[in-house]
């Protein structure tokens, strides 16, 4: 029984970083990229206009970052949990 | 040296380095064969699965498809490289924790049905062959384009090459080859980028020069001042941002369509452990995006520098304001030989007009006010990067260095598909389903036969494109979202999603997306087969058949969840395989 509970908790800790990762996700891409590249644009990043960068550079740099993020929590919660590889 | 020959040395070189890398990496098990006996490090594996993801469309059009297209190109850009959080997230981990040899298997195994994962085989295959195609055309034209043979004998060179090392070393080879293809596709793409940079910003990294302002004294910036001189020439600013609807349908489709991409995921199963999975997708995504976040500057320099060779004063429509065709620079002479560069001198005045003579308003006033007659030059997209070395002046070996990158692009992608092919038909099809009883030696000289065969089809196919190679993209993107993704991510996500649920929603989401693309683009791609014309004013709800693939993906989730809600539950061991599969060790 507590092995269940244990990797029900597990489970909820891994969505909980799975969630927040995939909302930072739709923001840099979907909502900055696309839903408000016109308001952003008013903005300038140097020469590119804002909401043109996170379309074109911006989104893509954080979704590098979001994915070593996403290992780095989760090895931290393997461990926690007890479930880490060797 | 001339060029000829040392575009022969180097493109020859790469060849010698990876059947030496084959021969040392061949081979000698299944495991070795389909997974390359799951002892890839995770560095490692990111590279090859860059050089698998990144095909000869990425390296050679890419640029010129933004170039063209300015902003509304994002959609590939985001659609590319975010499809591989999704992946990273939702699917690579567990995947390599289920441990086995394929994508199919995972899906007959986790909804216990043979039916199951021969619907993903099917999937699979439609989506690597019409990929593959694409793949062999490429490497016909890299081959005939930097070597001076025909397009034939660069397809029958380049399906002997992949032969050796794909038929010969497995996923093993293939895995040491595309890490070599990485680091030569890698500096090919980025070395003239550098250099076009520093010449237009003075910018090192083209990523920053790409924001900067122009060292031409006008003290403005790139991006700005291309959009100027593009609406002073009547096309759509560069930075516009037309049909955001389509922008957001097709950047989902696409990275929905990425994470569900059989030969992208099976590489995540050649690494020893499940971080090792999560961080490799980290490593995947970085190598990909050096080359993902040049290819705008690439596109938007290489346009810069096209409309400033042609139209060399700032006042449109000025008596000496267009280049003299007699007067053109060399790289112009070089490329119209190939047809990818096309001058007609409409109004007959000597001079290279270049402008949208598709905007009516401005087609009339050009040629009321300057005797324009229509546009003269036809500039193919895959001149941005193709022409990049010669346009900045650079040395002979990195003109050399792009044809061996962009034949590197080619064959890495293709051996990937190749290999997802065979292991579909040999280790799901013949192992799985057919003659379960077979020894492992037998499996594996099956996988190689099959390897064989399927190079063949690719061949023949990309000698005789079925017509439809160009809307490759639509299908096998708009089949991996509507399909495979939705399938494998509830398998994981969801203990309740039974067999029933999972069966009827691959089929919903696989028929519709296909009826879709189909009705717009005429059945099996039949030329005049289509039951609507094909644009904005006929699509249903405006959504382009392109972008249809992130609907199949919603249809397909709530098809399969409304079916197993009406059926039985999966049964108890199949709860237990997918609460495994969560936990990278059991505690």
């Amino acid at each position: 029984m507590e092995q269940t509970s244990n990797r029900a908790d597990y489970w909820r800790a891994n969505l909980r970083v799975l969630f927040g990762c995939l909302a930072v996700w739709f923001l840099v891409s979907y909502v900055f990229g696309i839903l408000l590249v016109d308001t952003l644009n008013q903005i300038s990043l140097g020469g590119y206009p804002l909401g043109f960068w996170f379309a074109q550079q911006g989104s893509i740099f954080t979704f590098v970052v979001l994915i070593f993020f996403y290992a780095w929590r989760m090895n931290a919660i393997d461990k926690k949990f007890g479930v880490a590889e060797d | 040296m001339d060029l000829q020959t040392l575009i022969y040395l180097v493109v020859g070189a790469t060849f010698v380095l990876y059947f030496v890398l084959a021969i040392v990496a061949r081979a000698g098990s299944t495991s070795e064969f389909y997974v390359a006996g799951k002892g890839i490090n995770p560095v490692l594996n990111g590279m090859a699965t860059a050089a698998d993801w990144m095909s000869a469309a990425s390296f050679i059009s890419m640029a010129g498809l933004i170039a063209f297209n300015g902003y509304s190109a994002s959609a590939y850009l985001m659609g590319w490289t975010g499809g591989y959080v999704l992946l990273a997230m939702l699917l690579a981990p567990y995947l390599r924790k289920f441990g086995k040899f394929t994508v199919p298997e995972f899906i007959g195994d986790r909804f216990y049905s043979k039916g199951a994962r021969v619907i993903a085989v099917i999937a699979l295959l439609v989506i690597s062959l019409t990929y593959v195609i694409g793949q062999m055309k490429g490497v016909g034209v890299a081959f005939s384009r930097f070597l001076e043979t025909s397009v034939e004998v660069g397809l029958f060179a380049g399906m002997g090459i992949v032969f050796v090392y794909a038929v010969l070393g497995g996923m093993k080879g293939i895995t040491y080859t595309q890490i070599a293809q990485y680091v030569i596709m890698i500096f090919a793409y980025t070395v003239p980028a550098i250099f076009i940079s520093l010449q237009l910003t003075g910018h090192f990294l083209p990523q920053l020069g790409t924001g900067a302002e122009l060292t031409d004294g006008s003290n403005q910036y790139l991006l700005q001042k291309l959009d100027m001189v593009l609406v002073d020439l009547g096309f759509a600013e560069y930075t516009a941002t037309p049909d955001l609807m389509n922008t957001f349908l097709l950047t989902l489709a696409l990275m929905i369509g990425t994470a569900g991409l059989p030969h992208v995921l099976v590489r995540f199963f050649t690494v020893p452990r499940v971080r090792d999975a999560r961080k490799s997708a980290g490593w995947t995504l970085l190598f990909i995006a050096i080359l993902y976040t040049t290819a705008p500057a690439v596109g938007a320099m290489a346009m810069w520098n096209t409309l400033k060779t042609v139209q060399n004063t700032d006042e449109i429509g000025a008596p000496d304001g267009n280049l003299l065709y007699a007067e053109r620079p060399e790289w112009m002479k070089t490329w119209e030989l190939t047809g990818l560069l096309q001058f007609e001198d409409k109004n007959g005045d000597g001079r290279i007009q270049y402008y949208n003579d598709g905007n009516e308003d401005f087609a009339a006033m050009a040629e009321e006010e300057f005797g324009w007659n229509g546009n003269e030059l036809t500039v193919d997209r895959d001149i941005m990067v193709l022409a990049n070395p010669e346009i900045a002046n650079l040395p002979n070996w990195v003109i050399a260095l792009i044809a061996a990158g962009g034949i590197a692009a080619a064959l890495s992608t293709a051996a990937g598909l190749l290999l997802a092919i065979s292991s579909a038909i040999s280790h799901d099809l013949l192992k799985g389903v057919f003659t379960p009883n077979i020894s492992e030696k037998n499996e594996l000289m099956a996988g190689r036969i099959s390897m064989t065969v399927a190079i063949v089809v690719a061949g023949y196919l990309g000698l005789n494109p079925p017509g439809f190679a160009a809307q490759v993209v639509a299908l096998a993107f708009g089949l991996a979202a509507s399909s495979l993704f939705p399938a494998l991510m509830m398998g994981i996500f969801s203990k309740r999603m039974n067999k029933q649920g999972a069966i009827a929603g691959m089929l919903a989401g696989l028929s519709i997306t296909l009826l879709y693309i189909f009705w717009y683009k005429g059945w099996f791609f039949i030329p005049d087969t289509n039951m609507l014309p094909d644009n904005a004013d006929n699509w249903l709800f405006g959504i382009n058949p392109t972008s249809f693939g992130a609907i199949g993906a919603a249809v397909n989730f709530i098809v399969a969840i409304l079916v197993a809600k009406m059926t039985a539950p999966p049964p108890h061991e199949i709860q237990e395989l997918v609460e495994e599969v969560r936990v990278p060790r059991a505690s």
